[in-house]
């Protein structure tokens, strides 16, 4: 799974999709994800490094970051090559 | 290095053609606090959900309606609606204040009654009077508002008894030009009703009519309204001054103003729509010192207000047990407060608000309560900031009729504190225990054993 590697995310939260021309909102931590998964980091990796960052338990992460990268999928924004 | 707040990751489309109103997000409001008080304190000292009552709030309401009307009309009097909320602290808040009681049962007056308000200052509305309710109002002169025909009869028969004539008004309804029309309660303007009851009284000799009543309808948006009931009250007035020469002490003209809550289905706020007491009182007052009243005929003006005057003092603050997205891709909150305990979700869509920090970042939710029913929700559609399990939050208005009409389900009542001016806040009525339940029930002795 990773995120379409020429998406563009901005500082203040803007992210652009060339392929669509479509443009999103992302709050600072879906921002940081988004860019996690264009490092194509592993769920793993992702989690342990948003846990270094911010005041959050694993289990809550572990839903949130699932349930964002369902609304990444519904915006056709992620490729499934599983 | 210190770990940053978490939110939840979120990703939102922008509409295209509409970049403005995403260019600069409005951060949503939060409510840290409560007269002074942290909501945080508040819930580790009370618990959650936790009623919150703010007493200056309360008194200032009371002060501005109360200045709104007297300004207006030269003798005023309010009566608090204790269905509205018959807490005994907030009751006598209002009765410092100056208010009488205004009753619907024998259980609210005798409430009135050990709160210590003089049985002549208690008016006694309402279709269900029992004759023990209505002997003891004779006894205490309490204005007795009579609401059908069986009532009336029933009390020229106590007067005999009594030896004494029981103060009586008449509940009057009638067409005001809004719907619905409250016409099961009293008797009707226009068909001659209320003339037909007014003849019996008068003819009768056993009955002191001291004033007319009416309360058109809650949650009245229409000033106007308003305007046509004083009108044809005090029409009513003077007719009894020329038929009978009798003059009476007042006009009761109920409560009903709506307050700052937005009603369900309504496409603006209520904060935007609701009248002012201000216009409502202009409208009333209006009417009667324009109706040809003599200067000592003109009747004391009695208002039932209740949930104007307490629904914004008062609020609920909860916790978010959970969140979930729904099979439709909708978010959906799962908080403390069920519907047993905020009843009027049922009727408004309550604002609700973070207490503490949020970004600017919402997504459109619902917002269920924790009971097994899919009856239980709080908001079915809200833009709700990001909030995480444990979060708290505060809802507003929800002063008015939630402590009377809550309902002891699934969960125990939880407790309820008052705010004093000073933001010291009181515990004004203690949380249910399961021995408080288990003290009414009793158990058959062939049901006390079983073995599983
Ligand atoms: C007779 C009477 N007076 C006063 C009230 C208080 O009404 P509100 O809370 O709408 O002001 C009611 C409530 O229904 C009522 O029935």
């Amino acid at each position: 799974m990773k995120i379409n590697p020429n998406i563009a995310i901005n500082e203040n939260g803007l992210l652009f999709n060339p392929s669509t021309g479509e443009s999103f909102r992302v709050n600072p931590t879906g921002a940081r994800v988004a860019e996690l998964l264009k490092e194509e980091r592993s769920l793993d990796v992702i989690i342990s490094k948003i846990q270094e960052e911010y005041e959050v338990d694993r289990y809550t992460l572990e839903k949130d970051i699932a349930d964002f990268i369902q609304l990444l999928k519904n915006n056709a924004l992620i490729q499934n090559n599983e | 290095m210190e770990k940053k707040r978490y939110e939840r990751p979120v990703i939102k489309r922008l509409e295209t053609g509409v970049p403005a109103k995403f260019g600069r997000p409005q951060k949503p409001e939060i409510m840290s606090d409560i007269d002074g008080v942290s909501v945080e304190s508040l819930v580790n000292q009370f618990g959650s959900p936790l009623y919150v009552y703010s007493e200056k709030q309360i008194r200032d309401k009371y002060r501005k309606a109360y200045k709104a009307f007297s300004t207006r009309y030269p003798k005023v009097q309010f009566a608090w609606s204790y269905k509205t909320n018959y807490l005994g602290a907030i009751c006598n808040v209002f009765h410092q204040e100056g208010s009488w009681a205004e009753v619907v049962s024998g259980f609210e007056y005798d409430k009135a009654r050990a709160l210590g308000v003089e049985g002549s200052k208690i008016i006694f509305n309402g279709p269900d009077k029992s004759v023990e309710d209505l002997e003891k109002a004779i006894k205490n002169d309490s204005p007795i508002h009579i609401d059908h025909l069986d009532e009336l009869y029933t009390l020229i028969e106590l007067s005999g008894k009594a030896g004494k004539k029981p103060s009586v008004a008449i509940r009057i309804n009638m067409d005001t030009g809004i719907y619905p029309r409250w016409d099961r309660f009293g008797f009707n303007y226009e068909n001659g009703q209320a003339w037909d009851a007014l003849n019996k009284i008068m003819h009768s000799g056993k009955l002191e009519l001291i004033g007319l009543h009416t309360h058109i309808g809650t949650f009245m948006l229409s000033t106007e309204a308003y305007r046509v009931a004083a009108i044809k009250m005090a029409d009513l007035a003077r007719g009894l001054k020329d038929k009978f020469n009798h003059k009476i002490k007042y006009i009761d003209m109920g409560g009903g103003f709506a307050t700052a809550n937005t009603l369900k289905g309504s496409y603006l706020p209520g904060d935007d729509i609701t009248p002012s007491i201000e216009d409502f009182a202009e409208a009333i007052t209006s009417a009667l010192v324009n109706a040809h009243f003599s200067t000592d005929e003109l009747p004391v003006l009695v208002l039932e207000s209740g949930r104007a005057l307490i629904d914004e003092a008062g609020y609920m603050i909860g916790t978010v047990l959970a969140n979930k997205r729904l099979a439709t891709g909708q978010r959906a909150t799962i908080a403390d407060i069920g519907v047993n305990l905020l009843f009027t979700s049922f009727w408004y869509e309550h604002k609700v608000k973070p207490a503490q920090e949020v970004t600017q970042f919402t997504e459109p939710s619902k917002i269920y309560g924790p009971l097994c029913m899919n009856i239980d929700i709080m908001r079915d559609n809200i833009e709700l900031p990001l909030l995480n399990k444990g979060d708290r939050f505060v809802v507003h208005h929800t002063g008015a009729y939630n402590n009377t009409q809550w309902l002891q389900f699934i969960t125990l009542r939880p407790n309820v504190v008052m705010i004093d001016e000073n933001g010291q806040p009181h515990l004004i009525r203690e949380k249910e225990s399961l021995e408080d339940i288990k003290k009414l029930e009793q158990i058959p002795e062939h049901l006390r054993n079983f073995e599983l």
